[in-house]
C-alpha cells in the first residue's frame, strides 16, 4: 500500500485565524497541526472537538472534522464522538476554565473513564473571551475584574485533578516550547485511553506575562525540566542540575555539589503504574527549589473505556446470536394469535 | 367445585393489588397482567408506587398498588377496581376508595393485628367500620397460609414471608380462572437462578389457588371475555421498553448504530435499563456522569454518525436544555425521551403529569425550534420512539417524545410487528457526485430543508460545526445580520415542513357531532372510553387525538373549524389548549384540567364533558 504523507498544511482550514496579535495559541495550533503530520492520520480520520472560550475556536482551523460545541461539554461530546466512532482520532481542545470550571466534572469523569480521547489544555489562567476574569486555575489573591480585591479561593492545579481522576497520561508544555508541545502531543495520540496534555499558554491581552516567572528566557532552564521516559532527570543551561529522591520527596541538586553525582539522579519511568512520584513531578511549581516538569510525566497503559463497549458488544452478540429485534424478542415470552 | 360458584360474566375487570413497598406488589400485579394477556385478554396497567424505596414497614407512605385491567374493550387501567387486595391495614386505608361499590375486598388478616392498625394510624380497632366500606370482605390469614405451606422448605422466615404476594396471586388466579401453569412459567423465568425461591414460590401459588377454590361459597368468580386480536405474535410490553424497542427498530431500518447517553433518572431509567441489555443488538447505551453528559455525548455521537438519543424526566430535560440548542444550531438528528413526571422541581417523580410541553416546545435559549411527538398509549411508545427517529433523521433535526409516568409503566398486549411493517429511514448521505467534485458545504439543504449527515471519516466530507451563526451558503461562522434572519427563518420552516411528512389528524367517536374532545399524548385511553361512553349515552361528542405536537397535523385547523366547541384534556393547567388557542384563534376552547399526579378517571371526563355541553 501507497504510503501517505501529511504535511502541516493538509490540516488548515481556509478561514482566517481570529486569535489576538501574539496570542499563545497561533503556537499551539501550528504545532498541533506539525504534532498531525507527524502522526500522520488522515485529516479525513480526525476529529476535533472543543467547548467555548479562545482555545475553543481551534476547530475552526483545522482541515478535519470539527466541532465548537458549548461551555464545558466538550468532554462529554468527545466521548460520545469515539464511542460512536471509535475508528476516529478525537482531540479536546479547552481551556482552563471551560475544561475545569464549568466543565470540570466532565473533565475528571472523562479521565476516570480512560475513554480515548487527547485533551489539550490551554492554561493561561484566565477567561480572555469575557474579558479578564479569574479562573479555576488561578492563584490565590489574583486580581482581576471580577475579584479587584484578589481572589479568597485556591486554584486547581490541573495535574492533581487528573492524578485524583486516576489518569493514565500526563504530560505539559510551554506555548512557546514548540519541539516539547509537538513531542507531547505526538505521545498523547499515540497513548490509548485519555491523554491530559497542559499547555501554558500566555494570554497576551488580560493576563500578559502570567508565566514569565517560569517561562523567560533567562529563567526557563533554570525553573523548567522536561522529562523523557528512560533518561536522567538533568536541567539546568548546561544540564548540571538533577533531581535526586531525598526521603520521600524530591530534592534538585547540582551534580558534583555536596557529594552529589550523576549517579545519584533518578531515571524518569513515565510507564510505572504506581503514580505516587508521577504526582510528585507534576506538582513541582517552578518558583520555589524545583523546577516546572515539563514532557510526558505519566504515561500508562490501561483499558480504554470505547474498547471495553465494543468488545462487550462483540461479546454479547456472539453469544446471543440475536440477527434482528424481532429475532430477540420472539426468544421472550410471547404467545401467538392464529386466525 | 367451580360449577357451585357464582360466576360473573364481564367484559372486563379491575383488579387493584396493594401492600408495603417490600411486599411485591408490582411482581404479583405483572404476572397476572402476563398471564391474562396469554389468554387472549387486552390489557392495560398502571402501578402506583411511592417516591420512597421502602418507607417504614406497615405505613401509610409505604403502600404501593398496582392496577391493572382485563379484558375485551379495554383503554385504560380503569377508574375504579372490581376486586382489591390488600395485604395490610395501611394498604386498605390508602386504597379502598378504588373499589366499585359492589366490588370484593380481600385483605391479608393476619396483617390487621392492633400493632398494624397503630401503623396505619387507625382510630379505632374496627378497621373496616372506621372506613366505612360497605364491600363484600373476604379475610384470608394470608400470612399464616404462607407459613403452613412452606413449613418444610427449609427457607428462613425472612424468606417465607416474601412469598406472601404469591399467594395472593394464586387466590386471584383462581378468582379469574386464570391458568396456574402460566403463572408457573412467569415465576420459573423470574426466579430462574433461584431454584429454590421458585419452588417456594410454586408451592405458595398453589396454595393460595387451592384456598380460594375452597372457600369459593363466598366469593363471585369471574369470567373476562377475550378479544378477537389480529393473528401475530404477542408479547405483554410496558411503554418504556417500547420506547427502547422503537429506537432499536428505527436503527435497523436507517442502518445506523444506536447509542443512547443517558443518566438514571425516575421515571425514565428504564429504557437505560432496556437498552443497556441491547448490547445484544449492537446498542451502545452509556451511564453519563450527568444529565448534560447524556445529551451531550448522544450529539457527539450523532456528529460521528450514530442514530443518537439521550432518555430523561423533566428536571433532566431542563438540564439538557443548552445541549439540545446545540443540536438545533448544529441541525443533527437527536433523539431526547422525556418521560413526564409531576413537577415543578422534583415534584412528584413517581406520579404522571403532562407539564413538560411547554417546556418541550419552548425551553430554549433563541429561536429554537424543534419537533415534538407524544405517544398515546403503551405500546405507542414503540410507534412513537421510530417516528421520532424517522423525523430526526430524515430532517436533520432534534425531536422531543413526551411519553409520561403513566404510559412508560403502564403495558399491554402488543403484537410483534412483521420485519417489514416499518419503513426504510433515508439516511441523508451526500451524493457522490457533491463528494467526487469537492462542491458540498455543510449547510447544503434538501428538499425538506434538512443537511446532509456524513459519517465521521468519510473523505472529502469533513466539516466544522458548532453552536455560532454559520453563513448560509459557506457553513463558516457568520455575524452577518440578514443571514442570521434568514438562518433563523430556514430552520423554523425546515421543522414546518416536516407537516408534509406526518399523518394527518384522525377523528373517532360521533364525528357529526358539534363538541370535539382533544387530547394528547398517554391521556389516550381515558379519552377514548369517555368518548365511547359519551356516544353510549347519545352525547354527541368526536374526539381528535395529537401524537404530532409539533409541527401540528396538516389538517388541524380545518377539524377544528368543524366543531363548535372544542374541549382540550390534559394533566396540566391547560398548556397545549394555549398552544392551540393561539394558532387558531377563532376556536372556541374549554378545558378539562387535572394536575394530581395521577392519570384522569374516565367517569370525570365524561361528567365534566357532560356538564359543559348542559351549558351549552
Amino acid at each position: 500500500m501507497e504510503e501517505i504523507h501529511f504535511t502541516p498544511a493538509d490540516y488548515k482550514s481556509d478561514q482566517a485565524v481570529r486569535w489576538c496579535p501574539g496570542c499563545g495559541d497561533h503556537a499551539i495550533l501550528n504545532t498541533l497541526q506539525k504534532a498531525m503530520a507527524t502522526l500522520g492520520i488522515a485529516p479525513h480520520r480526525t476529529a476535533v472537538i472543543s467547548g467555548i472560550g479562545c482555545s475553543s475556536r481551534l476547530p475552526y482551523y483545522m482541515n478535519t472534522y470539527g466541532f465548537h460545541t458549548i461551555h464545558g461539554r466538550a468532554a462529554a461530546i468527545a466521548t460520545g464522538y469515539k464511542v460512536a466512532n471509535p475508528e476516529m482520532t478525537v482531540w479536546q481542545i479547552s481551556g482552563d476554565g471551560d475544561g475545569l470550571a464549568i466543565g470540570g466534572n466532565h473533565f475528571i469523569h472523562a479521565v476516570r473513564r480512560n475513554v480515548d480521547i487527547n485533551i489539550i489544555l490551554f492554561n493561561n489562567k484566565i477567561y480572555g473571551l469575557t474579558k479578564g476574569q479569574y479562573s479555576p486555575t488561578s492563584a490565590r489573591g489574583f486580581v482581576s475584574k471580577s475579584s479587584p480585591y484578589g481572589t479568597t479561593e485556591d486554584p486547581f492545579i490541573p495535574a492533581e485533578l487528573v492524578f485524583g481522576a486516576r489518569g493514565n497520561f500526563f504530560a505539559r508544555s510551554i506555548d512557546v516550547e514548540l519541539a516539547t508541545s509537538q513531542e507531547v502531543m505526538v505521545a498523547a495520540a499515540r497513548h490509548k485511553g485519555t491523554s491530559v496534555v497542559e499547555i501554558l499558554q500566555n494570554c497576551v491581552i488580560f493576563n500578559n506575562g502570567i508565566h514569565n516567572p517560569i517561562t523567560d528566557r533567562e529563567v526557563r532552564a533554570e525553573r523548567t525540566i522536561t522529562l523523557r521516559h528512560g533518561e536522567k532527570m538533568l536541567f539546568g543551561a548546561n544540564k548540571e542540575r538533577g533531581l535526586v529522591q531525598d526521603g520521600f520527596l524530591l530534592k534538585a541538586v547540582t551534580i558534583g555539589e555536596d557529594g552529589y553525582t550523576i549517579d545519584d539522579v533518578l531515571v524518569h519511568d513515565a510507564h510505572t503504574p504506581t503514580n505516587f512520584l508521577h504526582q510528585q513531578l507534576a506538582m513541582m511549581d517552578g518558583l520555589g527549589e524545583l523546577p516546572l516538569a515539563l514532557g510526558v510525566i505519566r504515561d500508562v497503559e490501561s483499558p480504554s473505556y470505547e474498547e471495553g463497549v465494543c468488545r462487550q458488544v462483540d461479546e454479547v452478540r456472539a453469544r446471543k446470536g440475536f440477527s434482528s429485534l424481532r429475532d430477540m424478542i420472539l426468544a421472550g415470552d410471547t404467545w401467538t394469535v392464529t386466525d | 367445585m367451580l360449577e357451585n360458584t357464582n360466576v360473573k360474566t364481564l367484559d372486563k375487570v379491575v383488579v387493584r393489588f396493594s401492600g408495603d413497598s417490600g411486599d411485591g406488589m408490582q411482581l404479583a400485579g405483572n404476572i397476572f397482567t402476563n398471564v391474562s394477556a396469554g389468554l387472549g385478554n387486552q390489557v392495560s396497567t398502571f402501578p402506583d408506587y411511592p417516591a420512597e424505596i421502602r418507607a417504614p414497614q406497615g405505613s401509610l407512605g409505604g403502600v404501593s398498588g398496582f392496577q391493572v385491567s382485563v379484558g375485551k374493550g379495554v383503554h385504560t387501567p380503569g377508574d375504579n377496581c372490581d376486586v382489591l387486595i390488600s395485604m395490610n391495614a395501611a394498604a386498605l386505608k390508602q386504597n379502598h376508595r378504588f373499589l366499585k361499590p359492589g366490588g370484593v375486598i380481600i385483605v391479608d388478616i393476619d396483617s390487621f393485628r392492633e400493632s398494624d392498625l397503630k401503623k396505619a394510624q387507625y382510630a379505632t380497632d374496627n378497621p373496616f367500620e372506621e372506613l366505612g366500606i360497605k364491600a363484600q370482605i373476604v379475610e384470608v390469614p394470608v400470612t399464616s397460609m404462607t407459613k403452613a405451606a412452606l413449613a418444610d422448605s427449609g427457607l428462613d422466615n425472612k424468606s417465607v414471608l416474601k412469598c406472601r404476594n404469591i399467594f395472593a396471586l394464586g387466590l386471584v388466579c383462581w378468582l379469574f380462572d386464570r391458568p396456574l401453569d402460566a403463572a408457573l412459567r412467569h415465576l420459573h423465568s423470574k426466579f430462574a437462578k433461584k431454584p429454590a425461591v421458585y419452588e417456594a414460590n410454586a408451592t405458595v401459588l398453589r396454595a393460595g389457588y387451592d384456598y380460594g377454590h375452597n372457600i369459593h361459597a363466598s366469593v363471585s368468580t369471574y369470567r373476562v371475555e377475550t378479544e378477537d386480536p389480529k393473528p401475530g405474535v404477542y408479547t405483554d410490553i410496558n411503554g418504556n421498553t417500547a420506547t427502547a424497542w422503537g429506537l432499536v427498530m428505527a436503527s435497523e431500518k436507517c442502518g445506523r448504530p444506536l447509542f443512547l447517553g443517558s443518566y438514571p433518572i425516575t421515571p425514565a431509567t428504564d429504557i437505560l435499563h432496556e437498552l443497556a441489555k441491547r448490547k445484544d443488538l449492537g446498542v451502545k447505551a452509556c451511564q453519563m456522569e450527568d444529565e448534560i453528559a447524556g445529551v451531550c455525548s448522544a450529539i457527539g455521537a450523532s456528529f460521528a454518525g450514530n442514530l443518537a438519543v439521550t432518555s430523561t424526566s423533566g428536571p433532566g430535560l431542563a438540564l439538557k436544555s443548552e445541549g439540545i440548542g446545540l443540536a438545533v444550531m448544529a441541525e443533527l438528528p437527536l433523539v431526547v425521551i422525556d418521560v413526564q413526571r409531576g413537577g415543578p422541581s422534583t415534584g412528584l417523580p413517581t406520579k404522571t403529569e403532562q407539564t413538560d410541553l411547554m417546556q418541550a416546545l419552548y425551553g430554549r435559549n433563541g429561536e429554537s425550534p424543534l419537533a415534538v411527538v407524544a405517544p398515546a398509549s403503551p405500546t405507542d411508545c414503540f410507534t412513537m420512539a421510530f417516528e421520532a427517529c424517522r423525523i430526526a433523521v430524515e430532517h436533520m433535526t432534534p425531536v422531543i417524545l413526551l411519553s409520561d409516568a403513566f404510559i412508560g409503566n403502564g403495558s399491554s398486549a402488543w403484537r410483534v410487528p412483521e420485519a417489514d411493517e416499518y419503513p426504510e429511514i433515508k439516511t441523508p448521505d451526500i451524493p457522490a457526485e457533491k463528494l467526487a467534485d469537492h462542491s458540498w458545504h455543510a449547510y447544503d439543504r434538501r428538499d425538506n430543508l434538512g443537511r446532509y449527515w456524513p459519517v465521521g471519516g468519510t473523505e472529502g466530507a469533513a466539516h466544522r460545526l458548532g453552536g455560532l451563526e454559520k453563513d448560509a451558503v459557506t457553513g463558516a461562522i457568520s455575524n452577518n445580520p440578514v443571514n442570521h434572519e434568514k438562518m433563523v427563518m430556514l430552520r423554523r420552516e425546515k421543522i414546518a415542513r416536516i407537516a408534509d411528512d406526518i399523518p394527518e389528524l384522525e377523528l373517532l367517536g360521533d364525528t357529526d357531532a358539534d363538541t370535539l374532545l382533544v387530547g394528547w399524548g398517554g391521556t389516550y385511553g381515558h379519552l377514548h372510553s369517555a368518548t365511547e361512553e359519551l356516544n353510549a349515552r347519545g352525547r354527541k361528542v368526536a374526539l381528535a387525538h395529537f401524537r404530532y405536537i409539533n409541527p401540528l397535523p396538516k389538517n388541524t385547523g380545518e377539524v377544528l373549524a368543524q366543531y363548535k366547541h372544542i374541549i382540550v384534556t390534559e394533566l396540566n393547567t391547560g398548556m397545549f389548549a394555549d398552544y392551540l388557542q393561539c394558532r387558531y384563534p377563532d376556536a372556541r376552547i374549554s378545558r378539562i384540567n387535572k394536575i394530581q399526579g395521577q392519570p384522569f378517571a374516565v367517569s370525570e371526563i365524561v361528567d365534566r364533558v357532560t356538564k359543559y355541553m348542559e351549558e351549552d
